[in-house]
């Protein structure tokens, strides 16, 4: 369980995110939505170490991730942020390979090689392992950093929005692919995902915050509601029954 | 997902095979072996003594030409490895020694050691030297952090700015306290006045490359930034911390040995990365006998040019580190990944 509490960051004296406090449950995808600067992004890096909180707490599977060694959470908690611009020349299975660093430090077993090959031939970049990054697309460098991320074999993974870079047919299978990871896995994932019906299709619960403050959580039905989003998006929204579930229309 | 389905099934049975990728004794490296090999024979019997005529040519030999080849071998590897961190440190392929101002620090460190020592040792001016580009470096690194996109052209352009500054500090204390000719003698390296007895702390760049080949993961994580090798569990600042000890340890040995020599760190690690990747600790070897070929190979030619006279090895070094300066920046521009 990923536990949350009275956590607060301020920028300026103008921007503050929080306090926030949530509880999310072991196992499935949590989706993150709200607007623009509504401070998802901070929460994610929040929980996943990358940002100092000012104050409150954030306890991971029991781990209080301010006093926890980094060196442990990496076992239970990995997190992805969106792409970053220096693109180093590694291959895809180098790569997916680092994400093995937690347990071997670098000298990868049999036994790593084996799971590293797994994520790869999962993530459909078995074709691709032995091209170098700067040399894939911008999608396909997104599944290999997803790759290494799952290599990890954490218990909670943390993506930035993941469907950045992406086209619809790749964005559909990511999803498909990181709901069969919790489904399957029993991993915990939380994502911060921008398209509302995305998060409505794969999501087995959705948070959505506005102006740094959790604004409703809960499941699929309960927050695809006309009323609570055009409350939070500030836009008129309407929710239609389509073929695999509620569609947002704006 | 099903027309994927083909290589699945076919990656199942190459298992074996997937993962040795990166083997180090493939015949390109025995070749590159044998050629650096080969340059270090031509090296030592290069030079105007005659010292298979002259009686005393077998102690010529011991006194002069070993040390020579010896130093040439170990700078060319030290500079060359001290260029590759600092690329993944910094995560921009332009920055080396002397782009960064390190160079230019360790020359400062070493005017100091003149200034406060009367006839300072080489043991103290080495002190000097790492000391000051450690400093040096690390207030860059420092610097680096306020830039945001950090494989810009900005990072290099900072860096010898800074370098600018601290040379012209050596210059205005030089002329100050009248060692001039102490700072324009170290800005042309070379390696003219290497022999036995002075040339010996070269020999701990190779505890240096055995110190680098042990963090060598960790620092090709580091090239993945700050994010990736948090998430993986690593303490980033602490092996930015010890990448940039161990860059300071290689600079400032050779820059009190032997002084400024340009441009090494860029060329072959760039050359490296385009043929084999960034992986630092299959590329290390490479990296190290690359170094060594390209500094023997430009020595040898300082030698020869104008014999019996000598260019600095550092003219011809800053002349081919130039053009292939440039041509980096060209392929960068036409790359489509690289941010503008």
């Amino acid at each position: 369980m990923i536990r949350i509490e009275n956590v607060k960051k301020s920028y300026t004296s103008d921007v503050q995110i929080g306090p926030l406090n949530i509880q999310i449950p072991k196992a499935g995808l949590t989706s993150l939505i709200g607007p623009n600067g509504a401070g998802k992004s901070t929460a994610l890096l929040m929980i996943g170490r990358l940002l100092d909180l000012d104050e409150g707490q954030i306890s991971v599977a029991n781990l209080d991730i301010a006093t926890s060694k980094s060196r442990d959470l990496a076992k239970i908690l990995t997190i992805l942020r969106q792409e970053n611009h220096f693109v180093t020349r590694l291959t895809v299975r180098q790569l997916a390979g680092f994400g093995r660093f937690p347990y071997s430090k670098g000298r990868l077993t049999q036994q790593d090689e084996e799971i590293v090959s797994k994520y790869i031939d999962f993530l459909d970049l078995t074709a691709l392992e032995h091209r170098y990054l700067d040399e894939l697309s911008g999608g396909q460098r997104q599944r290999a950093y997803v790759a290494m991320v799952l290599c990890q074999e954490t218990e909670y993974v943390l993506l930035d929005e993941p469907l950045n870079n992406l086209d619809v047919a790749r964005s559909v299978q990511m999803m498909e692919h990181l709901k069969y990871a919790a489904a399957e896995f029993g991993r915990t994932i939380l994502t911060v995902l921008h398209d509302i019906n995305f998060a409505a299709k794969y999501s087995d619960r959705i948070c959505a915050m506005k102006n740094g403050q959790i604004a409703a959580y809960g499941t699929v039905a309960e927050i695809m509601q006309p009323e609570i989003l055009t409350d939070i998006f500030e836009t008129k929204i309407e929710i239609i029954q389509g073929p695999y579930g509620p569609i947002a229309v704006y | 997902m099903a027309k994927n389905a083909a290589p699945q099934t076919a990656g199942f049975e190459s298992f074996q095979t997937r993962h040795l990728s990166n083997k180090l004794w493939t015949w390109p490296f025995v070749a590159a072996l044998i050629a650096v090999l080969a340059l270090g024979a031509i090296s030592l019997f290069t030079g105007v003594y005659d010292i298979q005529g002259q009686a005393d040519g077998r102690e010529m030999f011991f006194t002069t030409r070993v040390p020579r080849t010896a130093s040439l071998m170990l700078t060319g590897a030290a500079m060359a490895m001290a260029g590759l961190v600092m690329q993944l440190v910094t995560q921009n392929r332009l920055v080396e020694p002397t782009t960064t101002g390190t160079i230019e620090w360790s020359g400062l460190g070493l005017l100091f050691v003149y200034l406060l020592f009367p006839a300072p040792s080489l043991l103290l001016r080495m002190t000097g030297a790492i000391l000051f580009s450690f400093i040096g470096t690390m207030l860059f690194f420092l610097l680096l952090r306020r830039v945001r996109l950090r494989s810009s052209l900005i990072v290099p352009i900072i860096g010898m700015m800074l370098g600018a500054v601290i040379s012209a500090v050596s210059t205005f204390i030089g002329l100050l306290f009248q060692m001039t000719q102490n700072i324009e003698s170290w800005y042309i390296g070379s390696f003219s006045n290497v022999q036995m007895g002075r040339y010996e702390y070269l020999w701990l760049i190779v505890l240096v490359t055995v110190l680098v080949f042990i963090c060598a993961d960790r620092l090709t994580l580091a090239g993945l930034g700050q994010d990736v090798a948090t998430s993986l569990g690593m303490n980033y600042n602490r092996i930015i911390f010890v990448g940039t000890a161990l860059i300071s340890l290689a600079v400032g040995i050779v820059a009190a040995v032997i002084g400024n020599l340009p441009f090494l760190g860029l060329i072959v690690p760039n050359i490296v990365s385009m043929f084999r990747g960034d992986d630092l600790r299959s590329n290390l070897p490479w990296v190290c006998l690359l170094g060594m070929g390209t500094i023997m190979a430009c020595d040898i030619l300082s030698r020869v040019l104008i014999m019996p006279f000598e260019i600095p090895v550092s003219l011809i070094l800053g002349t081919v580190g130039s053009v292939v300066f440039i041509l980096i920046l060209l392929k960068q521009r036409r790359s489509p990944q690289t941010p503008r």
